[in-house]
């Protein structure tokens, strides 16, 4: 195994063993969207049917409208959850043993890529079988084509969080980041409602929407779950994945990046 | 996006014709309302082939038994239109009485039974005389029309009278009425002939009776899920093939219920497009069309797994939907 293999291989089984231990954290990163689903989604049941939107051939409930943006939300968090370990890492000094590594330092952090995304690969899977228990059901085919779009989409949101870690000096100002990132992130994008229908309140909001790579992601993974492929969405993902791997990676280049100002 | 777009049909096609692989040039013709037009949907594609204009206001629409003609109620212009399906040109029109909304055509593929709204009366043509053979005076409003297998008794029921008129073919005379709940709208025979079913649209059940004794043998209430009862309101209703299960459109409740038609329970309902109307099925019944008044669009749903697969665009306000093999 060439030393490279042996980093991926270690930081992933890190990352894993971290996730399994911390129980608590697998079943609140699959609470969150349930609540979502059944508390939240059940208010705006939509009985009547929402208007047929891309890739939907026909009239939906809001819960089946909502699934999809749920995924990208639990990739989105953990995105999040994995920059803020990042920063308890540095606070710890763990961070720096790795980047001490005689390793590329991009290696490094694509291995950290790779783990946050395989575990939010493993959440989305586990939510999806529990959408299915509770009835929302997808063709079948779904459950095969989403796995490269929640491959892209966790690689872009994890840079993102990476980006940010890079940023952030103190474990505190994560709130900041919660507050001033994931929830706008969150909410002005097609996760909860479909964009159309920001438009009828605000062509602004319609067109800040329109822009968030999240809308772009979730509308990925939206098009994959109905075994369609959305072009659009494939371009500007990979797009703000890249801006932000190498936003990342230059925040980390202890050369020139905000790592080193900030000593 | 253009990849998108190319690839979108070519999947649809695909999971569609895995559920299903519909004979070739299956049609299912639907009226609309407001357009004056018959939108011709082509059942292997699920896409809309053609648009042929109509008199005002089409709503009923049958073919005769070899699919040579089609018959359409064009309620405005007064009228029963025959058209060569082929061309799609008007042949001749039929002397309908005034407002002819509903009809259904005799076994012997000769007589038509229109219900005239306007003139609460039920008017018998024959479709090779071209004359109308016999005026039969029902309740207020007649719409729902129906014909027993055998051919020996029609049904009107009338909207605001509240019934379900028993007519004698011999005879051309009443034999029988009976109460339904409010606004009746649709009657269908099943079960070889031996029951008729009723839908009454604002009493939102549907009535189950037997043909020896007119006696009601049934009826069938319906909850949807987050729905006010108000907007619950059945109308058109068709029977798989086994006579199994029934499927029944209800209206503004935009679902179409699915009901055991031996126990009359019902056992789910499917969301379709907005105000739901009439239906038909594909020829081996694995596919039902459902015409959705409002949102101007038909709803194909997959018979067996029970789903809704697509919603097709159509004219403004799809009403009668037929179906030519």
């Amino acid at each position: 195994m060439t030393p490279a293999l042996i980093a991926l291989r270690a930081i992933v089984l890190r990352e894993a063993l971290r996730f399994v231990r911390q129980r608590g954290r697998f079943i609140a990163a699959l609470v969150r969207p349930l609540v979502w689903l059944i508390v939240f989604a059940a208010g705006f049941r939509a009985a009547l049917g929402l208007s047929i939107t891309p890739p939907y051939q026909t009239y939906t409930t809001y819960e089946t409208y909502i699934v999809p943006g749920l995924c990208g939300m639990i990739v989105l968090f953990n995105g999040m959850q994995s920059s803020l370990s990042l920063v308890y890492d540095r606070e710890m000094g763990s961070m720096r043993l790795l980047l001490t590594s005689p390793l590329p330092r991009w290696w490094l952090l694509v291995c950290r890529l790779i783990a946050s995304t395989s575990i939010s690969i493993l959440q989305v899977y586990s939510f999806l079988a529990i959408a299915a228990i509770y009835g929302i059901t997808l063709p079948w085919q779904g459950y095969l084509y989403v796995l490269p779009a929640l491959a892209i989409a966790g690689v872009m949101l994890g840079a993102l969080g990476l980006a940010l870690s890079s940023l952030i000096k103190q474990l505190e100002n994560f709130a900041g980041v919660m507050n001033f990132v994931i929830f706008p992130m969150f909410f002005l994008s097609s996760a909860l409602y479909p964009l159309w229908k920001m438009a009828e309140s605000s062509e602004l909001l319609h067109d800040i929407c329109a822009v968030n790579p999240f809308t772009h992601a979730v509308e990925l993974i939206r098009f994959a779950l109905y075994a369609q492929f959305n072009a659009m969405a494939l371009v500007w993902t990979c797009l703000a994945g890249v801006i932000l791997l190498a936003l990342a990676l230059w925040g980390y280049d202890p050369a020139r990046g905000l790592v080193r100002r900030k000593g | 996006m253009t990849f998108k777009t190319c690839l979108r049909p070519i999947l649809s096609a695909t999971a569609i014709s895995i559920l299903a692989l519909p004979a070739l040039s299956e049609e299912i013709w639907v009226t609309n309302e407001k357009d004056d037009t018959i939108s011709v949907i082509d059942v292997a594609t699920l896409e809309v082939t053609r648009t042929i204009p109509t008199g005002e206001r089409p709503r009923g629409i049958t073919f005769s038994k070899d699919y040579s003609r089609v018959y359409i109620c064009a309620s405005d212009s007064d009228t029963v239109q025959v058209m060569d399906p082929e061309t799609g040109k008007i042949l001749h029109d039929l002397p309908s009485g005034e407002d002819p909304e509903q009809f259904v055509l005799h076994p012997n593929d000769r007589h038509l039974y229109i219900a005239n709204e306007d003139d609460a009366v039920t008017t018998v043509v024959d479709t090779e005389t071209r004359k109308v053979i016999a005026q039969i005076n029902v309740g207020i409003e007649p719409e729902g029309m129906a014909v027993s297998p055998d051919g020996k008794i029609a049904i009107t029921t009338s909207e605001t009278t509240n019934m379900a008129h028993w007519i004698d073919t011999e005879t051309r005379e009443l034999f029988a009425n009976t109460l339904v709940d409010s606004r009746p709208r649709h009657a269908e025979f099943a079960a070889g002939g031996s029951e008729l079913w009723v839908s009454s649209e604002i009493g939102g059940t549907v009535t189950v009776f037997d043909v020896e004794t007119q006696a009601e043998k049934g009826k069938i209430r319906f909850e949807v899920k987050g729905v006010h009862p108000d907007r619950v309101q059945p109308v058109g209703f068709e029977f798989t093939e086994d006579e199994k299960t029934v499927f029944i459109a209800l209206g503004p409740s935009n679902h179409v219920a699915v009901v055991n038609a031996e126990t009359l329970e019902v056992e789910k309902y499917i969301l379709v497009g907005r105000r739901v109307w009439h239906m038909d099925f594909n020829t081996d019944k694995s596919l039902l069309f459902t015409t959705n008044g409002v949102s101007g669009d038909v709803t194909v749903i997959d018979v067996a797994k029970r789903e809704p697969l697509k919603s097709i665009k159509v004219g403004r306000f799809p009403w009668g939907a037929a179906l030519r093999p």
